[in-house]
């Protein structure tokens, strides 16, 4: 799927790093040609109808590639952890992830940091760079060997890949299912203090400065270990820190009556943390927000709570979830895309996620007021695995545009 | 229908089924604890056989060993008349997942009128209860409640109380120190809740290993000190500390935990005068508890507790298979 001819998306409101202005873009040979420009003759022209013109989102850290989620979604290129079975350790995995999704969603693979995703010995990071890996990740597990950490770090920072991490104390968390705290103790669930992601996290942020490599931190999702990512970044240090919507939409609350759905890795947090997340989302300390896409079916999910598999399925409500940030002030919409899309895409190095002449012209008309209702039984996702069930929300993507074809 | 002060227009126990003590009212533990007293005396008779629940399936499925819930569930729907079938599935391959869905399926397929179950996950019973059409009991699920246990003790504890001729509806005033592994007790959190529904202060003493986290939001005071959680206390209940937890993880050893929150007959004069000891079992004795505390005939009343639990498992039984038996008054409104 090529584009032919050349496109011209008018009448919308564009989402450009400068802000929101009325305009067209034009689009040839899958690229953006051209940003507030008129349709020439011969062009095909797509009427946006007052809607935003946006960059396809850049979702960074999905478990599962998954399609017709994404398309719902607006998300037009998904990195995708190494999590898999088999994990994402050699190049020739790396390389068959790599061309998966084309030409409709581009996958880029994040490397298993460590054979099997141990966190003992290092994969052949170098080959699976060359392979089409964009980027290193640690699993779905902290590495626990303080040495094992900083050698990998070394070996990226050389590399100039960014290190994906999972942060949270490993031993600290145990089997842990659940953050500790009134909740968790009326339930009886395992569960570990919430200091286990700062922990974590001060350790990581230390080894970053050490090795000079880029950390993102795939889900921070304390106060505690956001005021350390935010002090980090005050001294200059190459991290950045990414969440999901479950953690600034939901605390442990929702976990009442052993909602499967809402057992999630890290695990819902107290209120206050939940308020912190939105803090750093208004103020800069987070930089990417993805969906953790991650669907289960019954067999995963339909067990007692500690029993479950972690995870939700995330890409449906990753852009609403958003924009409620938006509707409630804490963010504007050109900040909601660069934490959607504009960042994720520059930490990947991929020329993408921004309406840019020269970058690929992966882009979605969404339409930010749309309203509906999330329902775990009608989803496009592989599996309805999700925390907002039955809650109303409002915006939608209406049509996504990969490489300058329209699907 | 034995008379109870529940609220004028509100049924008196409008539970299908009794996962835990956090879903009931006040009224209805009070409900469940009158309904039980008539069990106490029929236990008494040498002959304990009753026809209430003739011809009606109950099945004990047991997914974690149990010796004394399991037989005290066994002789409570045998009293009853009922037939009873007791499965074993932690001696069985019975693995978790899908199996679970699967067994209970297949128990609401054989149309058991009653199912009791024990698992070792936390929200386990309820994740059974939602797939059957039958009245479902917890016998314990994992660390979250043991709600049949918790009523037994408050029955137990009643008995004991009006036998010193303090008999009273519920425990306003009364002191309960509840010391051990709180942590890992479904013992503990259905007692915290049944007694502070009832009333009572609640004081609950653990090394801070083994005490979970915002525990005070459910209404207790927490204490490290034994000595001083046993201040002035009316009621000392231990908690049974499992031996692979003494030895290092949690605490360093067992004598030491014995040194500083063993109850001792030292211990005990601390409390308040001709205060009463309780202990779930089954008991480590010379660890929590020393024998001639456990067995001081005027102050102990941990075979009580046993006797109130067939009581009480009786009266479950009974109420929560009145519908399905067509007793009048027990047939309309919805479950709750």
């Amino acid at each position: 799927m090529k584009q032919a001819r050349p496109l011209t998306i008018s009448g919308g409101m564009l989402v450009s790093p400068a802000g929101l202005v009325e305009g067209a873009v034009r689009i040839v040979d899958g690229r953006i040609a051209a940003v507030q420009s008129e349709p020439q003759d011969g062009d095909d022209v797509l009427d946006a109808k007052g809607q935003l013109v946006a960059p396809g989102l850049v979702d960074l850290g999905v478990f599962a590639i998954d399609k017709p989620a994404f398309h719902f979604g607006g998300i037009t290129r998904a990195a995708l952890m190494p999590d898999q079975s088999p994990p994402l350790d050699l190049p020739s995995r790396v390389n068959y992830i790599a061309k998966s999704g084309k030409p409709d969603l581009w996958v880029h693979p994040l490397a298993a940091a460590t054979r099997g995703l141990a966190g003992c010995e290092l994969a052949e990071i170098g080959l699976m760079k060359e392979a089409g890996a964009r980027g290193v990740a640690t699993g779905r597990k902290w590495i626990a060997d303080s040495g094992v950490m900083l050698r990998l770090l070394h070996y990226a920072a050389m590399l100039d890949l960014v290190v994906v991490t999972h942060a949270e104390d490993a031993a600290l968390v145990g089997e842990a299912s659940a953050t500790a705290g009134e909740m968790a103790t009326r339930l009886g669930l395992p569960s570990a203090p919430a200091e286990a992601e700062a922990l974590a996290i001060a350790r990581d942020i230390a080894l970053a400065e050490l090795s000079g490599a880029r950390v993102h931190f795939r889900q921070v999702t304390t106060r505690a270990a956001l005021d350390l990512v935010r002090a980090a970044k005050g001294r200059g240090a190459a991290i950045t820190a990414g969440v999901t919507p479950a953690h600034f939409m939901l605390s442990d609350l929702a976990t009442a009556e052993f909602r499967t759905f809402a057992r999630l890795s890290p695990p819902l947090r107290s209120e206050d943390d939940r308020q912190a997340v939105i803090e750093a989302i208004g103020d800069g300390t987070i930089d990417v927000i993805a969906s953790g896409h991650d669907p289960r079916g019954p067999e995963d999910k339909r067990l007692p709570f500690a029993d479950a598999e972690p995870g939700m399925a995330g890409a449906e409500t990753l852009l609403a979830m958003t924009l409620g940030l938006v509707r409630d002030g804490v963010i504007d919409t050109a900040r909601a895309f660069d934490l959607l899309a504009g960042n994720p895409a520059r930490l990947l190095g991929v020329e993408a996620g921004a309406l840019i002449e020269g970058y690929e012209a992966d882009l979605c008309l969404v339409d930010p007021d749309k309203p509906w209702i999330v329902d775990s039984a009608q989803m496009a996702a592989t599996a309805g695995n999700t925390p907002f069930d039955r809650q109303p929300t409002q915006g939608r993507a209406t049509r996504v545009i990969k490489g300058g074809v329209v699907l | 229908m034995p008379p109870d002060r529940f609220p004028a227009g509100r049924r008196a126990f409008p539970h299908r089924d009794l996962l835990g003590i956090s879903r009931l009212e006040r009224h209805e533990i009070l409900y469940l604890l009158a309904e039980a007293e008539q069990w106490v005396e029929f236990n008494h008779r040498s002959k304990k056989r009753s026809k209430a629940l003739r011809g009606l399936t109950i099945i004990n499925a047991f997914f974690e060993n149990s010796t004394r819930t399991l037989l005290s569930f066994e002789i409570a729907g045998k009293r009853l008349g009922a037939d009873v079938v007791n499965m074993h599935a932690a001696q069985s391959s019975v693995k978790k997942g899908e199996t679970l869905i699967d067994t209970a399926i297949t128990l609401n397929a054989m149309r058991a009128d009653a199912i009791v179950i024990r698992h070792g996950s936390s929200g386990a019973v309820e994740l059974i209860a939602s797939k059957v059409d039958c009245p479902v009991l917890n016998a314990g699920d994992g660390q979250h409640e043991h709600p049949t246990q918790g009523l037994l003790d408050a029955l137990a504890l009643r008995h004991a109380l009006a036998e010193r001729g303090e008999a009273s509806e519920d425990f306003t005033g009364l002191v309960v120190t509840i010391c051990g592994d709180i942590l890992h007790s479904r013992v503990a959190r259905s007692n915290i809740l049944c007694l502070t529904a009832l009333g009572a202060t609640v004081r609950l003493c653990a090394p801070p290993a083994l005490m979970p986290a915002g525990v005070e939001a459910m209404g207790a005071a927490v204490f490290d000190n034994f000595d001083a959680a046993l201040d002035g206390t009316d009621v000392a209940m231990m908690l049974r500390l499992q031996t692979e937890r003494m030895n290092g993880q949690f605490i360093p050893s067992a004598r030491e935990y014995h040194h500083l929150y063993g109850l001792t007959k030292h211990r005990l004069d601390r409390c308040a005068p001709q205060a009463l000891v309780m202990h779930p079992g089954p008991m480590n004795r010379g660890v929590e508890i020393d024998s001639d505390v456990a067995d001081m005939l005027d102050r102990s009343i941990i075979t009580q507790q046993v006797e109130m639990g067939v009581a009480i498992r009786m009266a479950a039984l009974d109420v929560l298979t009145r519908r399905a038996r067509g007793v009048a008054g027990w047939n309309d409104g919805e479950w709750l």
